[in-house]
């Protein structure tokens, strides 16, 4: 009779441990705008709109003929429209501070998502160079490859 | 003989169902949805050059395999993401798959113009720094469809 309520409140105890651990993975809002999730995830990962603050999106929607060395061209509703969404959502959406914002100077509008601080904060030292060169990885790009939940915003600590 | 009603719609179903059948067989050996769009871009070949004498499956293989220059130095051929092989599975240089752009691979390519469209308004001028011409375009999927 009394296992239960043991068993059960020692489940409660390490989950609270695993949530407000430092290490237990990060959540964000998975893209939800069908045309955005559509045309951004054609050969990457839609990367939620939190990860990088207005201005970088504005820079990165403005030359999508030249993406990342590539023509990503759209036609014009099209991009207008995951502009609009991408600016609703971003880092300092309506003034908002997101974590990417952390460490980032004011002067600088990074267009990837790996040149802000605050990913290097958490990727650089930890994660040696040969990983990233590793066929099944390609890119930093491929959020994926380690954090498997990634495309659903969840990100945990590999 | 007495015709009974029951009879009646029985026969007038077959007939129906006679004429669908004979309507959707003679549908199919007219044309695929893929070839109908490659009957339009060979309009468009005669329309750019009055020389236009059909599509090459082998030359768009070569096509695909060639590194044309001109584009974008990351991207110097098709097969960069997409391989050697149109049979192969590719990859992004973000890292995703890209399922085979040969049609037995992948039945459901090469069904929507728009699509197709914007994927050549893409490609070519990452990988060639031009728009590609219809009689490039109609050779590519006729290698494409016949792999």
């Amino acid at each position: 009779m009394l296992k239960f309520p043991t068993i059960s409140l020692a489940a409660i105890v390490t989950s609270i441990l695993i949530s407000t651990s430092a290490n237990a993975g990060q959540s964000y809002n998975p893209v939800s705008d069908k045309i955005a999730l559509k045309e951004c995830s054609a050969c990457h990962m839609a990367f939620q709109p939190q990860m990088l603050p207005q201005k970088s999106w504005e820079k990165i929607m403005g030359n999508l003929s030249n993406h990342f060395g590539e023509d990503a061209s759209l036609n014009p509703a099209d991009a207008k429209h995951i502009k609009d969404y991408l600016m609703v959502n971003a880092a300092d959406a309506g003034g908002a501070r997101g974590r990417f914002l952390r460490g980032m100077s004011g002067s600088s509008t990074p267009i990837r998502i790996t040149e802000t601080p605050y990913w290097g904060r958490l990727h650089n030292h930890e994660i040696p160079e040969r990983i990233w060169k590793d066929p099944r990885v390609k890119s930093k790009a491929n959020c994926a490859a380690c954090h498997r939940e990634a495309a659903s915003g969840y990100y945990q600590e590999e | 003989m007495i015709v009974t009603p029951v009879a009646r719609i029985r026969r007038f179903a077959m007939t129906v169902l006679i004429s669908v059948a004979a309507i959707s067989a003679a549908h199919t050996a007219w044309a695929t949805p893929q070839q109908d769009i490659i009957a339009g871009y060979a309009a468009q070949a005669k329309s750019q050059d009055s020389r236009f004498a059909g599509f090459s499956a082998t030359r768009g293989g070569t096509f695909f395999s060639a590194h044309p220059g001109g584009g974008k130095p990351e991207t110097p051929s098709c097969t960069t993401c997409h391989t050697a092989s149109p049979l192969n599975v590719g990859h992004t240089r973000a890292g995703k798959e890209i399922a085979p752009m040969a049609l037995s691979k992948t039945p459901d390519r090469y069904t929507d113009k728009k699509k197709i469209e914007k994927w050549f308004r893409r490609n070519c001028n990452t990988v060639l720094g031009r728009a590609c011409t219809a009689q490039e375009k109609g050779d590519y999927l006729s290698f494409m469809i016949s792999q």
